[in-house]
């Protein structure tokens, strides 16, 4: 049971590959050349490949390649098509950057990138030239590049302390594993040695010396024994992915994910570093928390700096991250594992700062909370590479002396309580027992905690000891005591001072980070409140950029994209002052990534640019410019602006189909009154229009006989009527033809019925004229609305009989032409006038402009529509031998089967060779 | 004047139509009772006795359909109805219930005494004198020997064709629609198969009519039915 549970793929496991792969084949496919350190030949197997696929046909362009001036490099060079680098200024110098948008626009099949690990000049699109080779593959650009091992960013430490060289350019290792081939360019250390001393090897003028340390023979065994490794175990998971793809053995994910926990010290990288390794190894998810206690929140901003940019690390090599402020470091990071599941905590070593032989280190306090949790603990390094500067901290100074100088008039606060309370108590030493003196000092050391917080109240605590002494234990107004017991009240007095100081500090911290809380979700609450009102963009914009002003301390903006996808700022009320760049905000919109401040895309501005994405689209950019900058770093400020951008996206949206619906309504509305107000038009003029046909008729028919004269004019109001009556007619069709209202009632039927229905209908009409019919008597079934049809019909026929004179002929014939049926209507009269042949299916066109034929054009402009609306074409022209013809044509299609033939018992007098069905079926 | 002067029930709503087609049936001799609203023209039809009811569809309180069907569960009084061009809908749905013949507004007064006249002489007549053959055009029909002659030549129709023309004959002037044919000659279960009707109608025009693409007798109601007429609208 349990093993056939194994060998089964988790369908969600499965799903997620598909998924995967459908991805990938948009995506380019990336090659990495890597090696063990400079010098081992990545460059050249690369380009010998390069050129192989060049010499098949392949769209090879060289992107960027350092030759750095062996020629046997350049030599592999020439021929292959180079995207010529853009200059860009850098501290007075000129230096060659890959120019990027060139590449995407050139799009070739596959490009070269050397030296993935590469820093940009400040001034690029992305600082990192990794994140250059990301977007090629999303632009489905096939990349060879080339990594050297001590470039990964999991390894860096590793061979920073091997080699004792660290080096600053690294490349996730997310890119690395990720990458569809990577390549192994391995030479023995002896060889490497020897191209070295060839000078075969480039190495930049400043680095020699430390050149001279680096290519050491056991170092270069090392490096080579690392990349070798890791490749080894990239192609270990490439197994693993193959055979859960083909279904073979059993290693499957446990899904065992893992937890790191950091602290203040320098050793959080490290520990980092180790977790994301084993996480790799485990092929687990992991997470990375710091928790910040109330001594913690106490540290220097620089060092909270490192704590935040330790953070950001682990986020970069895939954890997620939190930070979480709870005074209980184990109890918290245990109810975190819990919470998340997961099974393995990984924490730094620290075997110093054991004040007390009963204090116990973080890790037996953590064995001990969890005994089920496996804990690995991270040994500390010994080494010179310790520290460093983990990223180059902005402090903001002027805020820092802001907060000392704060601090320090806090102590003088609590100095000053003390005085204070010594002199009030003076009079009182006559009275009362130096007891409830020392009572009182107390209450003024618990006043001072509350207040000043922790540092001040131990002073106050030190000060009330020695105050108490010098004013109140006798011998007074000297510090020496003549009862030793009164040492017993000092060192109590300053216990409990202490203690008391220490608890309500904490209780204070608490409270803060309980009002921070609160204060968060307050702000969080009051804008979906203010959102969910909102019905107008306006509205959003404003509520937007108001609450994101008064939560961060900082400047916002909206960027919300034109029908064309370009992005537009809408001006806020007092938006003067945001300078947002269109350029990043649109790259942050088309690509649904946050960009510029604090991102891997232009970090270099200062504005901070979150796409809003909806549920169903992204609906604009959220540009965001904190006062304080180090507050959009702090994880939790990040999520919460992530929530806030989360919440206008969705407020945005909804805005969208509020006028959707609205604009539906609308057309809806104006829909129906259309409709009411024809079928009141219809109603309201064929009435009266009824009522004077006939009593006109009645008037012709009236006894005694009228005059011939009256009887004419009888006629003629009949006549005109009738006229009205079929221009009406016209006028309505048209409007209900247009507004898309008329139902087809499309049926199998043969033409001829139609045809002979108009000519029944017209018969008046066309009593002046020859009409000649020509219809072969094997024409199949057609669909087409019979009501409609014979309009067309009548139309046309009309036309001829209003536009020739009386005596001429008629003749209207029908065929199939290929799979359509073809009908004309042709005359012999006048004609139609020259050029304007297209010009009399338009509304309200006629032949000739001032004729006095009656009627307005409207009947072959509904002809048109009725006959395109079967999906058939009408056209008018002249004939050669004079007269005008009106042609349309019908889509004939498959016609339902005949009737099955039963009977041939009785004689059929078919007379034109039609067979005849004979069925006398089923009674 | 031996006989009584016929009664028609006129059921209309608008004034001057009703006052037209009142004084071009007094024209004809008929005796013409007014109702402007279904109520009143159901209870004058069950007073009155009429013997020809004329109704227009639309009543400002109610549906002239309904007043129809109420009406068929008690009597066989012809009804003309009364409709707009557009409504061919509402047509075929009254001729289903069992209105004789249908005009469309505007009509003129010749149209309405024709109907009036085909209307009333189909009553009177109470079907068709069998042992007379009933002709149209050059053709002659027994219906009792089931002989069908054109211009003195026996014609061979397949049965279903003489079932179709036997029909039309026996309705001769009404309109049937396409639903009521279907149902009376191939049964009611092929009532959709409009196409097959239409197809032997036309294999019928071409053994009966002289120019079957210009039919004098076997007349189409366009997206309606057929219609007999022994002689062809001068």
């Amino acid at each position: 049971m349990g093993t056939e549970d194994k060998q089964r793929p988790d369908p969600d496991e499965l799903l997620a590959r598909v998924k995967q792969q459908e991805a990938d084949a948009r995506r380019g496919k990336l090659r990495i050349y890597f090696g063990s350190s400079a010098g081992v030949g990545k460059t050249y197997a690369m380009l010998v490949a390069a050129r192989k696929l060049f010499g098949e046909g392949r769209d090879v362009v060289v992107g960027i390649v350092e030759t750095h001036g062996r020629s046997e490099t350049e030599a592999m060079l020439e021929g292959l098509p180079v995207i010529a680098p853009t200059m860009l200024l850098y501290r007075d110098k000129e230096l060659p950057e890959f120019d990027l948008d060139t590449a995407l626009k050139r799009h070739p099949a596959l490009i070269l990138v050397d030296e993935l690990a590469h820093s940009n000049v400040q001034g690029v699109r992305h600082p990192k030239r990794w994140q250059d080779v990301d977007e090629l593959l999303a632009a489905g650009i096939d990349v060879f590049t080339t990594l050297n091992v001590q470039h990964l960013e999991s390894l860096n430490d590793v061979v920073g302390g091997i080699t004792n060289v660290r080096v600053w350019e690294t490349v996730p290792d997310k890119v690395f594993d990720q990458a569809d081939e990577v390549v192994l360019v391995d030479i023995p250390a002896d060889e490497l040695l020897a191209r070295l001393k060839a000078g075969k090897v480039y190495i930049a003028h400043q680095a020699e010396r430390a050149a001279g340390n680096f290519f050491r023979k056991g170092n270069l065994m090392a490096l080579r024994e690392l990349a070798l490794r890791r490749t080894a175990d990239r192609v270990e998971g490439d197994v693993q992915a193959y055979r859960v793809d083909k279904s073979i053995g059993s290693v499957w994910k446990t899904g065992n994910a893992l937890l790191t926990c950091i602290g203040p010290d320098a050793g959080a990288e490290r520990v980092i570093r180790a977790a994301a390794r084993l996480a790799n190894q485990l092929n687990a998810d992991w997470h990375a928390i710091y928790v910040e206690t109330p001594a913690l929140q106490r540290l220097s901003a620089p060092r909270r700096e490192r704590i935040l940019a330790a953070l950001s690390l682990a986020q970069q090599l895939g954890a997620t991250t939190a930070v979480i402020a709870n005074p209980q470091v184990a109890e918290s990071v245990v109810s975190y594992a819990r919470d998340h599941n997961l099974s393995k905590l990984v924490i730094g070593r620290n075997p110093g700062r054991r004040m007390w032989p009963w204090q116990r280190s973080s890790g037996q306090k953590l064995a001990m909370l969890a005994p089920d949790i496996d804990l690995v603990e991270i040994g500390q390094s010994g080494g010179t590479v310790n520290g460093g500067p983990i990223q180059r901290i902005t402090a903001d100074s002027v805020e820092s002396v802001e907060r000392r100088r704060r601090k320090s008039l806090r102590y003088v606060w609590a100095a000053l309580a003390c005085m204070a309370i010594s002199v009030a108590t003076m009079p009182l030493a006559l009275h009362f027992d130096p007891a409830n003196i020392v009572a009182i000092f107390i209450l003024g050391v618990v006043l001072v905690a509350v207040r000043l917080g922790r540092g001040p109240a131990a002073l106050a605590a030190v000060l009330s000891v020695c105050a108490f002494d010098f004013f109140f234990v006798p011998p007074r107004f000297a510090f020496a005591v003549n009862d030793v017991q009164y040492l017993l009240t000092f060192i109590i007095m300053l216990a409990v001072g202490l203690i008391t100081g220490q608890l309500t500090a904490g209780l204070r911290f608490q409270a803060r980070v309980a009002s921070h809380r609160q204060e968060r979700a307050q702000s969080l609450y009051e804008i979906a409140r203010e959102l969910s009102g909102a019905v107008q963009i306006d509205q959003v914009v404003t509520i937007s950029s108001e609450s994101i002003e008064r939560t961060f301390r900082a400047q916002a903006a909206l960027l919300l994209p034109s029908p064309n996808a370009q992005l537009i700022a809408v001006p806020s009320r007092d938006q003067t002052s945001l300078a947002v760049d269109i350029g990043i905000a649109q790259w942050a919109f088309d690509k649904g990534q946050p960009a510029g401040f604090g991102t891997d895309t232009l970090p270099g501005s200062d504005v901070l640019y979150i796409p809003l994405r909806a549920p169903l689209d992204t609906r604009g950019v959220l540009a965001i410019k904190a006062q304080n900058r180090r507050l959009l770093r702090i994880p939790e400020q990040r999520r919460l602006l992530d929530t806030f951008a989360a919440l206008i996206a969705i407020a945005l949206e909804r805005v969208h189909y509020v006028d959707v619906a609205q604009h539906a309504v609308v057309t809806m509305e104006s829909e129906r009154l259309r409709n009411s107000l024809l079928a009141a038009l219809s109603h309201d003029l064929r009435t009266p229009l009824t009522v004077l046909i006939g009593l006109a008729d009645m008037l012709a028919l009236s006894k005694p006989p009228l005059s011939a004269e009256q009887r004419e004019t009888a006629e003629s109001i009949q006549d005109e009527a009738r006229r009205m009556s079929a221009l009406v007619t016209n006028l309505l069709d048209m409007a209900r033809i247009e507004s898309g209202q008329v139902q087809f009632n499309l049926q199998w039927q043969p033409f001829e019925e139609v045809v002979g229905a108009a000519l029944n209908g017209m018969q008046l009409m066309l009593k002046e004229h020859k009409v000649i019919v020509r219809l072969p008597l094997d024409l199949p079934l057609v669909r087409f609305d019979s009501m409609l049809l014979e309009r067309v019909l009548a139309n046309l026929l009309e036309n001829a009989s209003k536009y020739t004179p009386p005596g001429t002929s008629i003749t209207l014939s029908a065929r199939v032409v290929d799979d359509r049926l073809r009908v004309t209507v042709e005359d012999d009269g006048p004609g139609l006038p020259k050029g304007r042949e297209e010009a009399v299916f338009q509304k309200f066109a006629r032949g000739e402009r001032e004729s006095s034929t009656p009627g307005v054009g409207l009947g072959l402009p509904i002809c048109r529509a009725i006959v395109e609306a079967h999906g058939g074409t009408i056209t008018g022209r002249n004939r050669p031998e004079g007269g005008a013809t009106f042609t349309f044509t019908l889509p004939l299609g498959q016609p339902p089967p005949p009737e099955p033939e039963e009977d041939a018992g009785e004689l059929s007098s078919a007379p034109r060779g039609r067979s005849e069905p004979l069925a006398e079926s089923d009674r | 004047m031996s006989e009584p002067h016929p009664v028609a029930l006129l059921i209309e709503d608008e004034r001057q139509i009703r006052r037209f087609v009142r004084a071009a049936l007094e024209g004809q001799s008929w005796t013409v009772h007014e109702a402007e609203t279904l109520r009143q023209g159901l209870s004058d039809a069950s007073t009155r006795r009429p013997d020809l009811i004329i109704l227009d569809l639309g009543l400002p309180d109610g549906d002239g359909i309904d007043l129809l069907r109420d009406l068929r569960q008690w009597s066989k009084v012809p009804v003309i109805v009364l409709s707009a061009r557009v409504s061919e809908h509402d047509k075929i749905e009254a001729l289903d219930e069992g209105a004789d013949d249908y005009l469309t507004k505007p009509f003129g007064v010749g149209e309405l005494l024709a109907r009036v006249r085909a209307t009333s002489r189909r009553r009177q007549e109470h079907g068709l004198n069998p042992s007379v053959p009933f002709e149209f055009g050059d053709v002659s029909v027994d219906l009792t020997t089931r002989t069908v002659l054109r211009a003195g030549a026996t014609i061979h129709l397949t049965p279903i064709e003489y079932r179709l023309l036997a029909l039309l004959i026996i309705n001769e002037g009404r309109v049937l629609t396409h639903r009521q044919i279907l149902s009376e000659v191939w049964g009611p279960s092929h009532a959709g198969d409009a196409h097959y009707l239409r197809v032997y109608m036309g294999h019928l025009r071409q053994k009966m009519e002289v120019d079957p693409a210009r039919p004098q007798h076997i007349l189409t109601e366009t997206a309606i039915g057929y219609r007999l007429v022994q002689k062809p609208r001068a």
